[in-house]
C-alpha cells in the first residue's frame, strides 16, 4: 500500500507553477521527509495531498483515495499545517473536545495523557500558548484522531532548537506506538536526518529524488582525484554535482555499484552533503537565482 | 460540529441576546400599560370617521412624547438588526477563519468542509431568523394600538405600517432581511478572506439593497391601483399658491384609504392637466373657507391617487420576505460553491 502516490502532479497559481511533473510514491509504514529551499513547493505538495489544494495538473491519491473526498478518508489522514494553526478563543481543553466531536476515531485517553505529559494547562486559551507548546497541541490533535498517515509542515519551523528536539522525540514516540506513517516537510535537513528514513528532495518545483535513505546514502558518493571531465566519467556513474580546482575534482556521483576505481578517494556522503548536491544541481538547471538550502546544525 | 459552531458563535449569541432581552423586557414592561391607554381611548370605541379619534389617541401626552421614543429606538433597532448579524455573525463567520488559518485545522477533522459549513450556516442562519422574527413580534405586539390609530390617521410621528420606511419593521420581513444579510456576510467574507473589510463590505451592500427595496423595487412588486374621482368640496382642507397668484396645490388627503400606501395624490383639471390656473374669487377674498372649497369644487377638478389598497399590507410582506429567502438560499448555496471550487 503506497502512503501518496502522485503522477503527474502539477499546481499553478495563476501563470506561476507552484509544482509541476510531480511523480512520487511514498510507501506505507515510512517517516518521509520532504525537504527543499523555501517555495520550492513543499507546502503545495502537502495541501494537495490534504485536499485543501486541488490539482491543476495530474493526480494524487494519499493511502488510495482522493484527498479529503470524505469523512472517512478525512479520518485517515491527519495533518499539522505550518504555523500550527489553533483557535485562539479556544482553551486546550476546549480543543481537546474539538477533536472529540470531529473524529469518530479520537482517542481520548491518548489525548489526555499527552496534554498532561507535555505540561499544558487545559484552561489555558491556545492565544497564550508558546509556540512550540502550539505546535504540540495541534500535533496532539493530528494524533489523537488516529490517522494512518501523519502529515507535518514545517512542524518545528518556530520552534527553539531544544524544543524542536523535543518535538521530533516525541512524535518518533508516537510514530513507534502506533505504526503510523508520516511524511514531514522541512527546510532543515539536520531536522528530518534525525528522524527519516526516506528523503524526498523537492527543488525549482520539482522532485529531484525520492528513496530510502539508506538506499540513497549507500548509492551516492563523494569522488576526489586529479581533475577530470564529468563528461569521461562511465555511464554507470552519473555526476550530481562537480567542483574543481586547478589540479582537483570533487564530485558527488551517484552509482548502484561500489566506485573501485583507484584513481580516485572514495568518501561517504551525509544525508545533507547529499540533499544539497541536488539541490544546487537544481538551481544550476534552472534560470535566476534560487534561494539556497538553510543550513543549520 | 453543531457543538464547536455554538463554541465559536456564543459570545457573539450572547451579545445580541442581551441587546434584545433588554428592549424586550422594556416592551413587556410598558405593553400592558399602552393598551389600557388604547382601551381608556375614544378611539378605542369608534367604529367610523376615527381620524380624530386616532389623532388624540396619538398625541395624548404619554404616547405622543414618551411611548414614542420607545417607537423610534423599536423601529431603528428592527431595522438595523439585520445588519448587525450580517457584520458581526456573517461576516466574521468564515472569514475569520481564513483569515488566521484555522481553517486548515478546522478542514483536517474527520468532518467535510461542506458539513461544517453546513452546520455554521445552518445554526447561525437559523438563529439570525429567529432574533429578528422574535423582535418583530414582541414590537408588533407592543405597538398594534399606536399601528392600529397610525393605520387610521397617522400623525404625531406615527406613521402607517404600509409607509415605506416602517415598512420593513414590522410583520415578516425581518426574518428575510436578517437571513439575507447573514448570508450575504458569510458570502463576502469568504471572497474577500479577511474580516474587517468584509464587514465593511458587507455593510455597504446590505445598506444600498436596504435603500434601493423601498424606493426602487418595492413599489413595482404589484401594480397600484389609480382612482380618479371627482374633488368634493369637502375633501378639500388647504390650497397653496405660487408667487404668481396661480393654485400650485389643492390639499386633499385621501381620508377614504386608511391604512393605504399612497404613491401620489394629485388634484388635476378635468382634462388631466396639473396647471390649475387662478384660484376662484371665493377664495381671494376674505369670505370663509367653506366657500372657496365650494367654488373650487364647482371648477370639476379630479383628484388622482395612486396607491396600494391597504388589504396588500400581508401580500406585500410575503412577497418582500420570498424574495429576500430565495436570495439567500442562493447566497448560502454561493458559499457551498465557493468552498468547493475556490478554495482549493
Amino acid at each position: 500500500m503506497t502512503a501518496l502516490h502522485a503522477s503527474g502532479l502539477g499546481k499553478r497559481y495563476r501563470q506561476r507553477w507552484a509544482l509541476s511533473d510531480c511523480t512520487l510514491q511514498i510507501p506505507e509504514g515510512r517517516v518521509a521527509g520532504l525537504v527543499g529551499p523555501n517555495g520550492a513547493g513543499k507546502t503545495t505538495l502537502l495541501h494537495l495531498a490534504v485536499g485543501l489544494l486541488a490539482p491543476s495538473a495530474g493526480t494524487i491519491t494519499v493511502l488510495g483515495g482522493e484527498p479529503a473526498s470524505g469523512p472517512a478518508q478525512l479520518a485517515k489522514v491527519g495533518f499539522v499545517a505550518q504555523d500550527t494553526p489553533v483557535y485562539a478563543g479556544l482553551s486546550v481543553a476546549d480543543h481537546l473536545r474539538l477533536g472529540a466531536h470531529l473524529n469518530p476515531g479520537w482517542d481520548d485517553g491518548y489525548a489526555q495523557h499527552r496534554v498532561d505529559r507535555i505540561g499544558l494547562d487545559p484552561a489555558q486559551r491556545a492565544g497564550k500558548l508558546s509556540g512550540g507548546q502550539r505546535a504540540q497541541l495541534a500535533l496532539t490533535l493530528a494524533i489523537a484522531k488516529r490517522p494512518r498517515l501523519l502529515l507535518l509542515d514545517e512542524p518545528v519551523a518556530s520552534l527553539d532548537p531544544l524544543a524542536r528536539r523535543e518535538f521530533l522525540q516525541d512524535l518518533m514516540e508516537a510514530v513507534a506506538d502506533q505504526g503510523l506513517s508520516v511524511i514531514l516537510s522541512s527546510h532543515l535537513v539536520a531536522d528530518l536526518e534525525r528522524v527519516c528514513d526516506y528523503v524526498i528532495v523537492l527543488a525549482a518545483s520539482r522532485v529531484q529524488i525520492a528513496d530510502d535513505v539508506d538506499g540513497l546514502l549507500a548509492s551516492h558518493h563523494r569522488l576526489i582525484g586529479a581533475r577530470r571531465d564529468p563528461a569521461s566519467m562511465p555511464g554507470d556513474q552519473e555526476v550530481i554535482q562537480a567542483s574543481h580546482t586547478d589540479r582537483q575534482s570533487t564530485m558527488v556521483v551517484y552509482s548502484r555499484q561500489p566506485v573501485l576505481d583507484p584513481a580516485w578517494t572514495v568518501e561517504q556522503l551525509s544525508l545533507e552533503d547529499l540533499v544539497l548536491a541536488y539541490m544546487s544541481q537544481a538551481a544550476n538547471g534552472s534560470r535566476g537565482a534560487r534561494p539556497a538550502l538553510e543550513v543549520q546544525r | 460540529m453543531i457543538w464547536l459552531t455554538w463554541r465559536q458563535f456564543r459570545i457573539q449569541a450572547v451579545v445580541v441576546s442581551a441587546i434584545l432581552a433588554a428592549f424586550g423586557v422594556l416592551l413587556l414592561v410598558t405593553g400592558p400599560h399602552l393598551v389600557t391607554l388604547f382601551r381608556d381611548s375614544t378611539f378605542a370605541g369608534c367604529h367610523s370617521n376615527c381620524a380624530t379619534d386616532a389623532g388624540n389617541f396619538l398625541s395624548s401626552p404619554l404616547i405622543g412624547k414618551t411611548y414614542h421614543l420607545v417607537y423610534i429606538l423599536g423601529a431603528a433597532l428592527i431595522i438595523v438588526l439585520p445588519g448587525v448579524i450580517g457584520l458581526f455573525w456573517g461576516a466574521p463567520l468564515v472569514a475569520r477563519e481564513l483569515e488566521s488559518g484555522s481553517f486548515r485545522l478546522a478542514w483536517n477533522q474527520s468532518v467535510t468542509r461542506e458539513r461544517w459549513l453546513a452546520v455554521k450556516l445552518g445554526v447561525l442562519g437559523l438563529a439570525s431568523m429567529a432574533a429578528a422574527g422574535l423582535l418583530s413580534l414582541i414590537l408588533g405586539w407592543w405597538a398594534s394600538p399606536i399601528d392600529d390609530a397610525a393605520g387610521v390617521g397617522a400623525s404625531g410621528g406615527f406613521e402607517n405600517r404600509f409607509f415605506p420606511a416602517l415598512f420593513g419593521a414590522r410583520g415578516i420581513v425581518p426574518i428575510g432581511y436578517a437571513a439575507f444579510a447573514f448570508a450575504l456576510g458569510v458570502l463576502i467574507g469568504l471572497m474577500v478572506r479577511r474580516t474587517v473589510p468584509a464587514m465593511a463590505i458587507t455593510l455597504a451592500v446590505f445598506a444600498a439593497l436596504q435603500i434601493a427595496m423601498p424606493v426602487g423595487i418595492r413599489p413595482h412588486l404589484i401594480t397600484p391601483v389609480r382612482d380618479t374621482t371627482t374633488l368634493t368640496a369637502s375633501a378639500i382642507q388647504g390650497l397653496g399658491m405660487n408667487k404668481d397668484g396661480q393654485i400650485a396645490t389643492v390639499f386633499a388627503p385621501a381620508s377614504s384609504l386608511p391604512g393605504a400606501w399612497i404613491y401620489s395624490n394629485q388634484v388635476t383639471t378635468a382634462a388631466g392637466s396639473a396647471t390649475l390656473g387662478a384660484p376662484p374669487q371665493a377664495c381671494q377674498s376674505q369670505q370663509s373657507f367653506q366657500s372657496c372649497a365650494t367654488a373650487l369644487a364647482q371648477k370639476n377638478l379630479k383628484q388622482v391617487v395612486i396607491y396600494q389598497p391597504a388589504d396588500r399590507y400581508w401580500s406585500f410582506q410575503w412577497l418582500e420576505t420570498g424574495i429576500y429567502l430565495t436570495v439567500a438560499i442562493l447566497l448560502a448555496w454561493g458559499c457551498f460553491w465557493w468552498v468547493r471550487r475556490r478554495l482549493t
